[in-house]
């Protein structure tokens, strides 16, 4: 279980997240929603530690790590959750295959012999096949996005974060990926969190969805919940529209 | 005025501290996990090779004008070219062979490997490596001191070969030295200290590039235009320390006799 309480975190002046309580149990998929700028990736990238928070508690089962400076205790810590980072964040100096089998040598205890197979096996999850020698610049987003996918999965952490696993997908794709977040679940328990953009793959998925708006999170629910909330925010960024209370910043101030 | 060089002096130790810090996480993974010898050596081989050409070319160079330089000079004075086998091996193995080879290396590897650990660091790729169980102390770092500190001593013994042969060419070619007085005149005024003069230089050497190239990447912020000025204030701020310690090691070696 993540438990995350009373977290804040700003960059300069810029106050990004403003008190954020929630928390993720286990065998959970909880997909957050909001705005582009929001916080959502500062979100989950305090939980992975790779960002360190100004205030507040983060305990990864049990463990608090919201200040720890010691390096080893914060990799011990990290063993538990895999992170699926917005753009991929693919190594450019390694070649497909080697991307996915990348963890496996830090984080499982497979053996070198099966990598290979354990790479075909994700990739093929992901709807991919014999691209293990061609290197990421030789890819397009989605298929960036997917291979970093395979490459998390490798690994089968308790707690996946995935950052907007379907954006730059075709629908097709995206319904593919989400019944895959569900079947990881299903089969294997995991625990699931999900920046999503895609409302449709959020209703199926999720057993709670948390809508973060200005830095703190303005409802959280399950996808029933949330459909017929009459808040007009949520209305408004459920249904996609450019007319509410929500207004966009199209200029600089 | 001296809060402008007061601001700067702030930067560059503030800098330095960070530095060591990162020096001091690399440190703490060495221990604690095992080193990255494949990565190591390739590494190596990547330096070694990138700078290879470029050390040739300039030590060459430099031995002949030495030569040529010296050799001009001495007659001048002497008339007849005494020594200039002396003086091309003294200044190579001493000052030029160290020192050229860490600028050679700077603008080929340590810029490259700036870059490239700026760019890890601005694709989110260094943050990939901590969710995938390891680290950029022990990903990166550790492998790139390495090959520096093993490159950039053998690329200055190099170099020093290769200075001493363009001295050889233009004193025995050009200036008409018989071939043996060229070589006596080095191997009888040069000890084992000189060598150990410049080879320790460029173990210094070695060491303040691989720190500078490897923290300037990883202190990269702002996408593909912070890669480029990191890169830029890498290449930079190596050429200057290498100078400024140059002095500094010069000054402390000689008060030791070496
Ligand atoms: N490393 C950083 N330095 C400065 N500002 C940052 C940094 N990371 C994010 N921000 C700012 O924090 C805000 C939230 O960013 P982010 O969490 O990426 O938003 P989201 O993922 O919801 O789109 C943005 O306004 C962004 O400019
Ligand atoms: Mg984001």
């Amino acid at each position: 279980m993540i438990t995350i309480t009373g977290l804040k975190k700003n960059f300069g002046h810029k106050q990004v997240l403003k008190g954020i309580d929630l928390t993720f149990k286990d065998g959970e998929i909880v997909s957050i929603i909001g705005g582009s700028g929001t916080g959502k990736s500062t979100l989950i990238k305090c939980v992975m530690r790779l960002i360190k928070p100004a205030e507040g508690k983060i305990l990864i089962d049990g463990k608090d790590i919201t200040f720890v400076e010691d390096e080893y205790k914060l990799s011990a810590v990290r063993r538990s959750m895999g992170y699926l980072f917005q753009e991929g964040a693919l190594f450019d100096s390694l070649n497909v295959g080697e991307n996915v089998a990348f963890g496996l040598q830090y984080l499982t205890d497979e053996k070198p012999a099966d990598y290979k197979k354990i790479v075909k096996e994700k990739l093929a999850l992901v709807g991919l096949k014999d691209i293990e020698h061609m290197r990421p610049s030789e890819l397009s987003g989605g298929m960036k996005k997917r291979v970093a996918l395979a490459r998390v999965l490798a690994v089968s952490p308790k707690y996946l974060l995935y950052d907007e696993p379907t954006s730059g997908l075709d629908p097709i794709m995206s319904d593919i990926i989400s019944d895959l977040i569900l079947e990881l679940k299903n089969k294997l328990g995991q625990t699931s969190v999900v920046i999503t953009h895609d409302i449709k793959s959020a209703y199926k998925i999720s057993d709670r969805i948390v809508f973060l708006y200005d830095g703190k999170i303005l409802m959280q629910g399950t996808p029933a919940e949330f459909k017929k909330s009459d808040n007009p925010y949520v209305r408004q960024f459920m249904d996609g529209s450019s007319r509410g209370p929500i207004q966009m910043k199209l200029t600089n101030d | 005025m001296f809060k402008l060089i007061g601001k700067y002096l702030i930067t560059f130790f503030n800098e330095c501290g960070k530095a060591f810090t990162m020096l001091h996480t690399a440190a703490f993974w060495l221990w604690r996990a095992p080193f990255e010898w494949h990565e190591a050596m390739r590494q190596s081989v990547k330096i070694g090779i990138d700078s290879l050409t470029v050390t040739t070319l300039t030590s060459v160079f430099t031995g002949m004008v030495l030569a040529l330089q010296g050799g001009n000079t001495i007659t001048s004075v002497f008339n007849e070219p005494m020594y200039v086998g002396t003086l091309v091996g003294f200044s190579l193995i001493r000052e030029l062979g160290p020192v050229l080879t860490a600028v050679v290396v700077v603008g080929r590897a340590g810029a490259a490997v700036t870059a490239e650990i700026g760019t890890m660091e601005v694709t989110e790729q260094i943050d990939a490596l901590y969710t995938l169980g390891t680290n950029p102390s022990r990903q990166l770092v550790l492998p790139r001191m390495f090959a520096f500190l093993l490159t950039v001593p053998l690329l200055t013994l190099f170099a020093n070969f290769s200075g001493i042969f363009g001295g050889y060419l233009v004193a025995v070619y050009g200036l008409g030295v018989p071939p043996e007085s060229y070589l006596s005149d080095i191997t009888t005024f040069m000890g084992a200290g000189d060598f150990m003069h410049g080879f320790i230089k460029s173990i210094f050497f070695a060491f303040m590039v691989g720190t500078v190239a490897c923290y300037k990447g990883l202190d990269t912020r702002g996408g593909a235009e912070g890669v480029g000025r990191s890169t830029t204030v890498s290449v930079v701020t190596s050429m200057v320390l290498i100078l400024v310690l140059d002095y500094f090691l010069t000054a402390i070696l000689t008060a030791l006799r070496i």
